[in-house]
């Protein structure tokens, strides 16, 4: 599933920075930008990008053209080979994936995962835009402090939170196994870098537009909600694809949290589990990876030009 | 662009609404039941009224069994369920080893585990929250399952009741194979060395090896190999030598351990035996276990050592029979005389002392719940370490083979050393030192590097 990402990433930076270059002014007085521009978009440089392409992109297909060969022809020979036999292409295996024998059907867990996701990309992109805003725009003593604070949170990984974070929603307040636990901790693991990247972008914005609000009387509820927001789609927008995969992708924070019983389990559980208690069943593994696949490719694809934008957002600070 | 903005606002707490009204919908109906169609069995519900009122509680259960074979285990509770009027909610995960223990931290501990391995149950017990058994399992135990009780048992406390169990010492060949070529089951490990040899002589192309073996296993890579030593272990040392080993009263690198390596190595090692379809002897170490049998079924592979379980690889619409196209034997011992087996199972571990928990532990401890799970059995993995259970409710022929194995008089019945061993070693460097060995360490160098890494 984590091929996803390094997939299409190279060829849409590719495809941005060509972009870009094309609309620098030619001719004239060639600057140091103007001959990096040209080199990259001469054909040797592109060829290079197409080949890169392909080789990342290559094991994608093979598990494609996998998740559609019989079980023992995948057991048996490599995927390459296909086309000695195309006669021996078959569904079977996204059939037995879909209907996986006594077990809830794969749509169940479609649903687990929207419930999951949805909230897990709402909740912090919310609460960061309010916390960025705080950050940015209303001095406050110690701000600077707290904000390096957040972002050093950045550092801790998650799993070293995983045993108490449990304890406390188990024992202290009472959630157990439910979705609020996933909902609760996927925010807290996104708020930092969400808080970061929001707040770099809302920092960019002129002080003027602020300043001018205030002037004309709108508090900072107002100006957040109607001035900041609407500029800040981008970012959010960036944020969120990035958020939406890292929850639609999660398997381990869902496993301790949630559990695996049909009826909350997202589809990462279910793929995971796909292959059998002793993996017997792994040829079903391709066909699985891309049932979960398909909707984050469409978002993918869908917002990628935001997702670009964004990834540039935080970073580069004029 | 105020518009525009109120209804993306709009849009996404309505997205954020529906979520969350899905989610308080979806977490009312609970896991229950998904057995298959078949009505439940009748059985005598005496045994549990003693538990008290048990009409509406629930009793989870986590486990390392999934999908598919988790159906037929669900389906076995069905008798239980219509007596009490408990729920059985059950889970079943692949990463059940590594998420048990931060569950069971994180105070999110399931009713009931089925543990695989008597080492996880010492780790578990030595979290101080595991429940020790409720007298009338103990009871069933010592009736039905009294060999496999010991491995429950923790300091003297009884803990978990053995539940499913499972043969490790039979050798998977094709028996249309053998009769095209004339070959006979061996009886004892002389015949099998003879056969093998026999084998080699027939083919000396190389085309086909007598065997084929694998054992990359992800992050439990070497546990094939661990069972081979143990199984030739058994053999070549006996029963008690082998009982001094798992529990380190001989050292690792002791020579009754070293005698079986190299009798081992006499197959696993030789270039002439293996890798019947994979290529060298290095290859063991780069197939795996899945796979590993497979050349049985082109012909270039004729014997493949592997527990019972490992009918679930063979492909959907292979004959496995005794007379079919895949079958399994005995792995011989010196004479054919001695039987002993080596096999493995699960164990039922409670982390509640509810009444409805000790109710459901005296359950599955019980003859009804074996021949129930025979009954309800889907594709076979059905055999239970209950030895009063009818062996003649089982359907797989495999499971039936293994029943024989583990009820016949003269079988001396070892558990896989390995899970009994402590995991740094049971599960660490015993595997990693196989692996190596695979690869081209040489016998002594193994033992002495297991040997050095036993916790002290």
């Amino acid at each position: 599933m984590s091929t996803l990402e390094p997939t299409a990433t190279p060829e849409d930076v590719t495809r941005e920075m060509e972009e870009t270059t094309e609309k620098k002014p030619r001719g004239g007085k060639r600057s140091r930008t103007g001959h990096a521009a040209s080199s990259l978009s001469s054909p040797w440089a592109s060829l290079t990008a197409v080949v890169i392409a392909v080789l990342w992109t290559l094991p994608t297909i093979g598990l494609l053209v996998t998740s559609f060969r019989g079980q023992r022809d995948i057991q048996r020979s490599g995927w390459w080979t296909f086309w000695q036999n195309p006669g021996g292409l078959t569904l079977d295996n996204y059939r037995q994936a879909l209907a996986p024998g006594s077990s809830a059907g794969l749509s169940q867990y479609f649903v687990n995962t929207v419930v999951i996701t949805l909230p897990a990309v709402v909740l912090p992109i919310f609460l960061a835009s309010l916390a960025a805003y705080a950050f940015a725009w209303m001095p406050f003593p110690g701000r600077d402090a707290l904000f390096v604070a957040v972002f050093a949170l950045q550092i801790v990984p998650i799993q070293i939170a995983l045993v108490p974070l449990l304890d406390i929603y188990v024992n202290k307040l009472g959630f157990g196994a439910s979705y609020w636990s996933v909902w609760l901790s996927h925010t807290i693991f996104a708020l930092p870098l969400a808080t970061f990247l929001i707040h770099n972008f809302m920092r960019e914005l002129p002080g003027e537009l602020m300043e001018a609000a205030r002037v004309d009387g709108a508090g900072h509820v107002t100006i957040f909600f109607r001035i900041l927001l609407p500029l800040l789609t981008p970012a959010l927008a960036a944020f969120g694809i990035f958020q939406f995969l890292w929850v639609w992708n999660d398997l381990l924070v869902s496993l301790v949290f949630l559990g695996g019983t049909p009826d909350v389990a997202p589809i990462t559980v279910r793929v995971a589990e796909l292959s059998g208690s002793r993996g017997s069943a792994w040829y079903l593994l391709s066909a699985g990876a891309f049932i979960s696949m398909v909707v984050p490719v469409a978002v993918f694809l869908a917002l990628q030009r935001f997702f670009v934008r964004g990834l540039l957002a935080g970073g580069l600070k004029g | 662009m105020a518009l525009n903005h109120t209804r993306r606002v709009a849009a996404l707490s309505g997205a954020l609404a529906v979520a969350l009204t899905a989610a308080a919908c979806s977490s009312g109906d609970g896991g229950g039941a998904a057995g298959g169609d078949t009505e439940a069995s009748q059985i005598d519900c005496a045994p549990y009224e003693a538990f008290g009122d048990l009409q509406g509680k629930t009793v989870t259960v986590y486990t390392s069994i999934t999908a598919p074979e988790d159906g037929p285990h669900i389906a076995s509770y069905r008798p239980f369920e219509d007596c009490t009027g408990v729920t059985i909610t059950y889970e079943g995960s692949k990463e059940f080893e590594a998420q048990l223990p931060v569950r069971v931290q994180g105070g999110n501990a399931p009713d009931i585990a089925y543990l695989p391995q008597p080492g996880l149950l010492q780790t578990m017990v030595a979290t101080g929250k595991v429940v020790p058994a409720p007298p009338e399992t103990e009871a069933n135990v010592d009736a039905n399952m009294p060999d496999f009780k010991e491995y429950g048992t923790v300091d003297g406390t009884f803990y978990a009741a053995p539940l499913g169990a499972n043969v490790k010492s039979f050798v998977w060949y094709s028996p249309s194979a053998f009769a095209d070529a004339g070959y006979e089951v061996p009886t004892t490990w002389a015949e099998l060395t003879a056969l093998s040899d026999k084998i080699v002589a027939d083919n000396p192309d190389g085309a086909v090896k007598p065997w084929c073996a694998g054992i990359e296993s992800g992050d439990a890579t070497g546990w094939p190999a661990t069972d081979w030593v143990e199984d030739v272990m058994l053999r070549t040392a006996g029963a008690e030598t082998y009982d001094a080993w798992v529990n380190h009263e001989i050292p690792f690198n002791d020579p009754a351990v070293a005698e079986a390596l190299a009798e081992v190595g006499r197959i696993l090692k030789n270039p002439e035996y293996v890798n019947g379809g994979y290529g060298d002897v290095k290859t063991i170490a780069t197939t795996s276990f899945q796979d590993a049998g497979q050349p049985i079924l082109d012909g270039s592979c004729l014997m493949h050592r592997q527990a019972s379980f490992y009918a679930a690889n063979w492909p959907e619409g292979t004959d496995v029979s005794e007379n079919g196209e895949v079958w399994a034997f005995y792995l011989p011992a010196m004479t054919a005389d001695e039987r002993p087996v080596l096999g493995g199972g699960e164990f039922t571990a409670a982390f509640a002392d509810r009444p409805e928990v000790k109710a459901f532990q005296t359950y599955l401890s019980s003859v009804e719940w074996a021949d129930e799970r025979a009954k309800t059995c889907g594709g076979g993995g059905c055999v239970t370490a209950n030895t009063n259970a009818d062996p003649n409710l089982l359907t797989n022929p495999i499971d039936k083979l293994s029943a024989e194995q583990l009820t016949d008089e003269n079988a001396t019945f070892r558990f896989d050393g390995s899970d009994l061993m402590p995991g740094a070693v049971g599960a660490g460097t015993f595997w990693k030192g196989m692996t190596d060995w695979i690869i081209g360490q040489d016998d002594k160098a193994t033992l002495d590097f297991i040997e050095s890494s036993w916790p002290s």
